[in-house]
């Protein structure tokens, strides 16, 4: 193997992280900002300008903070539990292609780790053993509540990788390739190309299953906190809780991407314009994660079940015949 | 950034303000069900509630008082931490030290001490309110008859030490403060009432 593509893909896999991971803070101050305005408040207003360090300011409380490991709790799985929800939300985003391919110093980047051919399946594996993270964490806590969280977790999330799975079948059909970039590729020819033309049942289950998958607002059932305190976060302190924190907000970002490319276009044809619109998009989905929650209320397990089920899950299924029987003829 | 909000008459009244909620049946059979479940989907209500927040983002109309930076403005006739005045033309203590408000007081935490003077004048020497136990009922500035003693604005009263609450000095009106005018009257109890200059009568000394 080459030495220049090892240091190329390290060097990328240390940019992903270092982005994400501020990205990930810095999403946490928009949250905060959004969610203020649109109750009428300032938000974070006192650390630096407009409230802007207080991401500063959080990430030394959180690496400061006494690390408590309670007595009860089944310490090596307690411990581990973070560092896999923050680990395999970093491992989805290997095969997303952030950025068109540029040149720079007559060296061509591909702004992918792994530019592999099951692309978009291997960020759903990988996305799916991101449930062991609330999971064991929740088991491991000797709290009740956390296992309220834990049970709710993996209910959720296996059920929603069904509408996930589903909802993906029938654009993956039309291009041909599990590749993120073939995905990519196939709508280049601009905004009349986009997936979500032909696709908007899928589209539209897809994202509303991103919303269980991520634990954002209409389904944050397994860390609510007027129910079950923080759900399998409730034991856990200092970094450790703030790796489960990284790790959501990761995924958050992650989903907006994984969202823009299967159904919106992606970067388009790979100019500069085109990725911008990129991130813009993504942009635009990480807003709504945000706007979703200050405008609207949670629902009981039970409905998120039924709606998972009963609703999406048939949806899903006849949006998977009738693309084939229009594809067939 | 912060300003005064014109509220909406929101009194009870019986004309207006309750009605009963319409609440529909729920439906028993599975076709109502069905019914009931695509109506709600395609209503449209989830739209309403993300357009009512990011048209109040939108507005910008902030609500937040930064509080120690910004305070809300308090009436004028609000009874916070009391204050002693001064004469404003000769700068003497206001006080003659009759005693009345360390007589009313209910929760009984005025203390005062007082002697003649070389002049054959009453002098205040101790004059002191334990705000530890004040109950703000505003009795000693409705009973004081020189408008000495009446109730100030300063409502933030935390302290390290209980002795805090007691200092006359921290309510007497310092002297340079008069010097400049600073110092208000108070329009709360015990007050003057505007215009009560000609309700008054002079003693009839011709008996």
């Amino acid at each position: 193997m080459d030495v220049a593509f090892i240091i190329e893909t390290i060097a990328k896999i240390v940019v992903i992280l270092l982005i994400f991971s501020a990205l990930a803070g810095l999403g946490t101050y928009f949250e905060r900002k959004v969610l203020a305005f649109m109750q009428r408040r300032l938000g974070p207003m006192h650390v630096g300008p407009f409230g802007l360090l207080q991401v500063a300011a959080d990430g030394i409380k959180l690496f400061t903070k006494e690390d408590i490991i309670p007595q009860n709790v089944v310490k090596p799985i307690f411990k581990i539990a973070p560092i896999i929800t923050a680990a395999t939300a970093f491992m989805a985003s290997a095969a997303i292609p952030f950025w068109p391919q540029f040149t720079v110093f007559g060296y061509t980047v591909h702004p992918i780790v792994a530019d592999i051919n099951v692309g978009i399946l291997y960020v759903l594996a990988i996305m799916a053993i991101g449930l062991y993270g609330p999971l064991l964490g929740g088991m491991a806590s000797a709290n009740k509540w956390s296992l309220i969280s834990a049970a709710r977790s993996a209910a959720i999330f296996i059920s929603y990788e069904v509408i996930t799975g589903l909802a993906l079948l029938a654009p993956l059909m039309m291009v041909g390739s599990l590749s993120l970039i073939d995905i990519n590729n196939y709508q280049a020819g601009g905004i009349t190309h986009w997936i979500v033309w032909s696709q908007p049942v899928a589209f539209v289950l897809f994202w509303i299953a991103a919303f269980a998958e991520t634990g954002r607002t209409p389904f944050h059932l397994v860390a609510n906190d007027h129910e079950i305190i923080d759900g399998f976060g409730t034991e856990y302190s200092g970094m450790r809780w703030g790796m489960f924190f990284i790790g959501e907000y990761a995924n958050m970002f992650f989903i907006s991407f994984v969202i823009s490319i299967v159904f919106l276009g992606g970067f388009g044809d790979g100019t500069i314009a085109g990725a911008i619109q990129l991130l813009l998009k993504v942009s635009f989905f990480f807003f709504f994660f945000l706007w979703t929650r200050a405008a609207w209320p949670d629902i009981r397990p039970d409905q998120l079940m039924w709606l998972c089920w009963k609703v999406l899950m048939p949806i899903a299924v006849l949006n998977v015949v009738g693309t084939g029987i229009v594809m067939m003829f | 950034m912060h300003h005064e909000e014109v509220f909406t008459d929101r009194n009870v009244s019986e004309s207006s303000a309750y009605y009963y909620v319409d609440i529909e049946n729920y439906p028993t059979t599975g076709w109502d069900k069905f019914k009931q479940v695509v109506k709600r989907t395609f209503s449209g209500e989830l739209f309403v509630g993300l357009w009512v927040v990011l048209r109040e983002m939108i507005k910008f109309d902030i609500h937040t008082v930064q509080y120690p930076l910004e305070k809300l403005p308090i009436g004028p006739r609000y009874r916070a931490v009391h204050k002693l005045l001064r004469l404003w033309e000769s700068g003497y203590e206001r006080c003659i030290g009759c005693g009345l408000c360390e007589k009313i007081c209910i929760s009984d935490c005025i203390r005062m001490d007082t002697r003649i003077d070389e002049n054959s004048r009453k002098e205040v020497t101790e004059y002191s309110i334990n705000l530890g136990r004040c109950i703000f009922c505003g009795y000693c500035a409705e009973v004081c008859p020189e408008l000495a003693i009446v109730h100030g604005q300063r409502y933030e009263n935390a302290s390290e030490q209980r002795a805090h609450f007691v200092i006359k000095d921290d309510m007497l009106t310092p002297l340079d403060m008069l010097k400049a005018g600073e110092q208000a009257e108070y329009p709360g109890f015990g007050a003057i009432i505007p215009g009560s200059d000609a309700s008054v009568k002079k003693t009839p000394l011709a008996y």
